[in-house]
């Protein structure tokens, strides 16, 4: 196990490695000149060799490759065009409210998704099973940000049950910042008011997020407890006079568990993507939003640092998934 | 696909009510995307000042954007631009992926390492940020999304068509074409080509539905077409700005978005199901 583990990270560093060089490259070769954009077009051109010598953008390509692989070892991602701020500044202040999203999202996901899954697949045929299903390929088929939107115009502008975009109203002071992550802050502040505006706030964004996880984690839930459900053992503990709800939950679910892992695994690491669309919907202030802006300003310190670091998170849940696979599964270990 | 006709999954696909009704839907949706410029009541880039923000009626039955154009036209010629660049993507992803999936599989060794490492790199990316990086650095355009959507999708069909290769390249007309004394090109092309190729055709239905969301998302963000191209991400993004009162505006786009995927899900569910039937 432990020997699968150094290789499975080894080889993760490797494709962090090109995942950085490949984006470093898309980023630096492109034909918009970020200064040009920067300085506008009326600048003179002293002032935009002056300032491509500031960014080190005179310099060759490969020196300017090496220059950032040596920073990153130093924690030094560059300068935001955009922010004048240090990527890593930014990162961190941004990410913390999509880490919040997500793993709402994320809990959201898995409890609808579970529940909804195991019913179907206990009542399968039944009306219940066709309405799940028929809501697992909707859902899978809707995209996000149009589901977000048809969201606000219901719950926000229509009936004005929740809060629109944002996490916070603007008559609402954000509490000290200590850990970046506005629930933990607000908790730590005693501000009960603020803890409660963000939690409507996040509704809506995280259930716009979390419903496609909740979709994809219903479908593979009911296929795998049906599966499961036609074993042998599964006669067994009935025969032996085991109620339902013991057979069902303890003996199919246990051992329906592992692809329903896998696919939780595969949702963690898209719900980064989904972030994207959903933070620019309800204009959360996460890295999802971040991305965006630095991409479409050709931020390139912006672009690559984003990116890797979503491909670095991206990996590790694949990572994360396939240990956890290994473990529960010992056969694929020797493979 | 072992042991399946296309006939055989013809007749599954016309025997489930679930990937029928997928079929249907696109069928319609390709019609409507060929009869758009019949069909449609209005030009779609007509602008008209007094007739903006006109919710839905008998004239405009989806109503009008902030500019006066026709919602309904605009959707109907939104069909031809997200199936077009949902199908460049697929052929260009597609065939780029299958070449380099034979080629590693047939090779093998080193070869076949180095070019199925690249891959898992490729595969290391979210496919959208993958997308928003490359269409960023080219320049917001149709063109430059299949691009930049391709550069994340061919990974699927390379290792797929490499499993194919594999599969095949010890089988006997492998070995006889080679003591006929064929080239390794030629036997690439003209006898494992064809045999990885039904797998890929089915693994390009499968992926149609996320491509066109992923189209759909690149344009909402800014990254796709450009307006005034009447592309339904762009088009549902555009209606964000005339939120709540003209909600026709974002909605009606969006629709066309779901309703096409899951018309290539339904089909999509119907093919998976054949080729594994235990997640009937």
């Amino acid at each position: 196990m432990f020997a699968y583990i150094v290789k499975r990270l080894a080889w993760m560093i490797f494709v962090i490695w090109g995942v950085m060089t490949i984006t470093f490259f898309i980023a630096r070769v492109i034909p918009a000149d970020p200064i040009a954009a920067i300085l506008g077009p009326q600048a003179p051109p002293e002032a935009i060799e002056k300032e491509r010598a500031r960014w080190g953008l005179d310099k060759p390509i490969y020196i300017q490759y090496i220059r950032y692989i040596a920073g990153i070892f130093r924690g030094d991602l560059g300068v935001s065009l955009r922010t004048r701020r240090p990527v890593l500044e930014d990162i961190k202040q941004f990410f913390p409210a999509t880490i919040e999203l997500a793993i709402s999202a994320l809990f959201i996901g898995v409890i609808l998704g579970i529940g909804l899954g195991v019913i179907s697949a206990v009542k399968s045929g039944r009306p219940i099973d066709h309405l799940s299903r028929i809501f697992a390929i909707v859902g899978l088929s809707m995209p996000a940000f149009w589901l977000g939107l048809l969201l606000l115009l219901v719950f926000y502008y229509t009936l004005n049950l929740l809060p629109g975009p944002g996490q916070l109203p603007y008559y609402l002071p954000r509490p000290p910042r200590v850990t970046g992550f506005l629930l933990i802050d607000s908790i730590l502040a005693h501000n009960w008011t603020a803890l409660k505006s963000y939690l409507l706030h996040l509704i809506m964004p995280a259930f716009t997020l979390g419903w496609l996880s909740t979709a994809s984690i219903t479908r593979i839930t009911r296929s795998s407890m049906l599966e499961v459900m036609r074993e042998e053992y599964i006669k067994t503990a009935r025969m032996k006079g085991l109620r339902e709800t013991v057979v069902i939950m303890k003996h199919a679910f246990k051992n329906a568990l592992l692809p329903v892992i896998t696919v939780i695994g595969i949702r963690m690491a898209s719900l980064l993507e989904g972030a994207v669309l959903t933070e620019t919907v309800f204009a959360w202030p996460g890295l999802g939003r971040y991305a965006t802006h630095s991409f479409l300003s050709i931020d390139f310190n912006a672009v690559v640092g984003t990116a890797m670091l979503m491909a670095l998170l991206y990996s590790f849940c694949n990572l994360v998934v396939d240990i956890l696979y290994a473990y529960l599964n010992p056969r694929i270990r020797y493979v | 696909m072992r042991g399946l006709t296309w006939r055989d999954v013809a007749r599954h696909v016309l025997r489930n009510p679930l990937s029928l009704s997928g079929l249907i839907i696109i069928i319609l949706l390709i019609l409507l995307a060929v009869l758009a410029p019949f069909i449609a009541p209005y030009d779609p880039f007509a602008t008209d000042p007094l007739q903006k923000l006109q919710p839905p009626s008998t004239k405009h039955l989806m109503g009008t954007d902030g500019l006066g154009r026709d919602i309904l036209s605009r959707v109907l010629y939104g069909t031809r631009i997200s199936l077009w660049i949902a199908i460049l993507i697929l052929v260009t992803a597609g065939i780029f992926g299958t070449i380099v999936g034979i080629v590693a599989g047939y090779a093998g060794g080193f070869l076949d390492n180095i070019l199925m490492r690249i891959t898992d790199i490729f595969m290391a990316f979210p496919r959208l940020i993958l997308a928003m990086a490359i269409a960023a650095a080219l320049g917001p355009s149709l063109t430059n999304v299949v691009i930049a959507i391709s550069f994340g999708a061919w990974t699927v069909f390379a290792r797929l068509a490499r499993s194919r290769a594999i599969a095949v390249r010890e089988e006997d007309f492998v070995e006889a074409a080679r003591a006929l004394g064929a080239g390794n090109l030629r036997i690439l092309f003209k006898h494992i080509l064809p045999m990885a190729l039904s797998p890929v055709i089915v693994q390009a239905t499968l992926s149609m539905g996320g491509i066109i969301l992923t189209a759909a998302g690149l344009g909402f963000l800014g990254f796709g077409a450009q307006p005034p191209t009447p592309e339904w991400g762009v088009m549902v993004s555009d209606g964000r700005n005339f939120m709540p009162h003209g909600w026709w505006v974002s909605t009606f786009p969006g629709l066309a978005i779901m309703i096409t995927v899951l018309g290539f899900n339904l089909l999509g569910d119907g093919i998976r199901d054949i080729l594994d039937p235990r997640m009937r």
